[in-house]
């Protein structure tokens, strides 16, 4: 079964960041320029954490805005990137509306979830998870 | 930005507005990072005999090889000629400010000088801004935080760091505020950045560290081994279910913590109910974050709901306590409900001054108005009583106006405010900083005394007194072990890693967690002589800007109540110091 990342329970979380440095760990990086997932504050820290990654919707729609089709749609929801394909307009991440794609400086590219699932290995108090992608994709699950 | 070339330091002068980067890779190599990095730099950057609230005082900033690497290198230190003791300063900080500090691209930030107008710094990786801060001067910590949240850029990976009033009005113990509710709290950074005019600082990352190819799978597992550990030691549950208060109703049952200005060394039971972190967290937390990388996520946040006009106006205000925060309000205050320990703690947070300092001033004015040396008259009518959550309010406001001379003896710490005024034998300030919570033994003493920052961090020296309970030791054996322990710590506080992760970061796992990251040619040994190097720079700095071992006050209070261990006496005391002394070469 294909599955996704997700928020589990965002009101668990505690902004420690450890999942953001996880995601940048797998490319031999401290930090998280290279991170496919963000967390940040709901505007102060006293109303909680917002987590931004993509949630693979279906007929995803930085796919269809992609000039060259480096962008492309996985069976059963969310995107594949093919790098050299790719030209760097950044025309993804404008039509992204959860802000889940992110933008790699260095080499001028999108950076999208790849859903591995590393990230939420480091996550110790059970906010993020991967999750099957069941037959409807739009499904909103608890914290999404 | 490779793992090795950490090692930039920002130089930023306010005084020119100008602003220059240097590979400091000498001083990186041979300390580290933090604190001896930020010793190094003090020395300098500071002249002899400097002001403490002039220009020529510099801040530093530093973090550490380990910061954003490894977990729970989440600390900055930052360095300075404290306000307060006119001596060494030193104070940590959480938050996100290690992390945007490193991945701006920076191992240290030296700031220099003093702005004719008020700034604020904003530092989105190379790009340097001076901006006016004319604006923002006079608004409270809080509320800084929320308007450059909105100006700046750097969402979610930023710190701010930032004064209230009380650093802007020159009180020697102001902090700074960092992500609203972290601080550099102890020893009045505060006041040297309002004496520079400096606002606050916004530091956002944009860069990560490259690790050497032929490192990345030795890195990956070393990080894996750290996370466990952390994530398995008694801290996580130490430190995440209850936060650092969870030893305050332990503490007082057998009678180690200062009660209404060390009256006594417990607090009534009732009331060590009231004030215990099991009691905040059943009836006021309302959430638990972490510092930037760290599992842990030991900060807890209250919400407290109040009726502030009727016709159902209500407002719920968020509010951070800790251990420390709890004490110096409710048990050094005499408060008896923990809504009104956050209510205290609310408002020194809001004008930004040390909770801990304030607590201990407030309690000295308390036991000298009841003892008459402090009148109506001084006090401009407030009738300073144990509990009166009202007055006490009214006083830090009044203290950062400082309307009169007797509020600005007050925003001078209590070791000038009882030389003004007396009632120095209750005046509870060591090495001119006010004291911490512990009256616990013989080695919380020697620690507030004898330690660099008189801090109880330093040496922890309440943890070996509560250790040594029930056993025999000798004077000699407590100062060795403090002093041990301190030195330790320069290197912990050099990487930088929390020190509630202290036991995780042996000297093994650090040789192990440095190699990983391409830092070879570390040995346990070399780590020992640097902890010393370091402790010794900083003794030099002191010694050199004054400080004399022998003429340490010692408040008599201390002698006359009964700690877990009994009654201490000067003698001892004395002697402890004087074995400290020979023992790092000052003898």
């Amino acid at each position: 079964m294909v599955k996704r990342l997700a928020a589990l329970d965002e009101n668990k979380c505690i902004g420690c960041m450890e999942c953001m440095f996880a995601c940048s760990r797998r490319v031999g990086r401290g930090g998280f320029d290279k991170s496919a997932i963000s967390v940040r504050s709901a505007g102060g820290i006293e109303r909680g954490f917002v987590i931004v990654v993509c949630r693979a919707c279906k007929n995803p729609p930085c796919a269809k805005v992609c000039p060259t089709e480096a962008l492309k749609e996985r069976k059963g929801g969310g995107v594949i990137l093919d790098e050299d394909t790719c030209i760097g307009c950044g025309f993804c991440v404008q039509a992204c509306i959860m802000g889940a794609i992110f933008w790699d400086n260095e080499r001028n590219k999108p950076i999208v979830c790849k859903y591995c699932g590393n990230c939420a290995d480091y996550c110790v108090h059970d906010v993020i998870g991967l999750v099957e992608l069941e037959a409807d994709a739009y499904l909103v699950r608890v914290g999404d | 930005m490779k793992a090795k070339d950490m090692n930039r330091v920002l130089y930023v002068d306010l005084t020119k507005k100008d602003v220059k980067m240097e590979d400091r890779t000498d001083l990186f190599d041979n300390y580290l990072g933090g604190s001896g990095v930020a010793i190094k730099l003090l020395e300098e950057e500071c002249p002899k005999g400097a002001d403490p609230l002039s220009a020529s005082n510099p801040i530093i900033f530093a973090v550490g090889p380990l910061t954003a690497l490894y977990p729970s290198a989440s600390k900055t230190v930052a360095m300075f000629k404290s306000p307060l003791t006119g001596n060494l300063g030193e104070s940590h900080c959480g938050g996100r400010s290690a992390m945007a500090i490193k991945l701006a691209g920076y191992g240290a930030m030296v700031i220099k000088g003093a702005s004719d107008i008020p700034v604020y710094l904003a530092i989105h990786g190379d790009d340097v801004k001076f901006r006016d801060a004319s604006a923002i001067w006079g608004v409270e910590a809080q509320t800084v935080g929320r308007i450059l949240r909105e100006v700046e850029k750097g969402t979610g990976v930023r710190t701010i760091i930032r004064i209230g009033r009380a650093g802007e009005k020159l009180v020697r113990y102001a902090c700074a505020v960092c992500e609203t509710y972290r601080h550099f709290g102890r020893l009045g950074v505060g006041a040297v950045m309002g004496s520079k005019k400096l606002k606050a600082l916004v530091i956002s990352a944009d860069k990560s560290v490259e690790l050497p190819k032929a490192k990345r799978k030795e890195y990956k597992q070393v990080f894996d081994e750290i996370q466990d550990v952390v994530v398995k030691t008694d801290a996580m549950e130490k430190y995440h279910d209850l936060g650092t208060s969870g030893k305050i109703y332990d503490l007082n049952k057998i009678g180690g913590m200062a009660y209404k200005n060390l009256e006594s060394a417990s607090a009534p039971e009732e009331i060590a109910r009231e004030l215990s972190g099991e009691n905040f967290a059943e009836k006021l937390l309302s959430r638990r974050v972490a510092c930037s990388q760290c599992p842990v996520g030991c900060i807890h946040l209250a919400s407290l709901r109040e009726m502030y006009e009727p016709g159902y106006y209500f407002k719920t205000t968020t509010i951070v306590y800790d251990n420390e925060p709890i004490w110096a309000t409710g048990f050094m205050l005499g408060l008896k409900r923990a809504e009104d320990c956050l209510r205290l703690i609310d408002t020194v947070d809001r004008v930004g001054m040390d909770v801990m300092s304030t607590g201990v001033i407030l309690s000295w004015a308390t036991e000298a108005y009841e003892k008459g040396i402090i009148t109506n008259e001084h006090t401009d009518g407030l009738e300073f009583k144990w509990g009166d959550v009202q007055v006490y309010s009214d006083a830090i406001t009044k203290i950062v106006e400082m309307q009169n001379d007797f509020y600005q003896n007050l925003a001078r710490g209590v070791e000038h405010a009882s030389s003004v005024y007396g009632g120095q034998d209750y005046a509870l300030a060591f090495g001119g900083n006010e004291m911490p919570e512990y009256h616990t033994g013989i080695a919380c003493y020697v620690n507030n005394l004898t330690g660099a920052r008189h801090s109880h961090l330093d040496s922890a020296g309440y943890d070996l007194d509560q250790k040594l309970l029930g056993k025999e030791f000798t004077i000699e054996e407590v100062v060795e072990k403090l002093l041990e322990e301190e030195e330790w710590r320069q290197i912990l506080s050099s990487l930088v890693v929390c020190f509630f992760a202290r036991k995780v970061y042996t000297p093994e796992i650090t040789l192990k967690a440095l190699d990983a990251i391409g830092i070879e040619n570390w040995t346990a040994e070399k780590l020992e002589d640097l902890g010393r190097v370091i402790h010794r720079a900083k003794m030099d700095f002191k010694f050199r800007e004054g400080f004399d071992l022998s003429k340490l006050r010692i408040p008599k209070r201390i002698f006359e109540v009964p700690t877990p261990h009994g009654l201490l006496k000067e003698e001892d005391l004395r002697k402890a110091i004087e074995i400290y002394k020979a023992k790092i070469g000052r003898g």
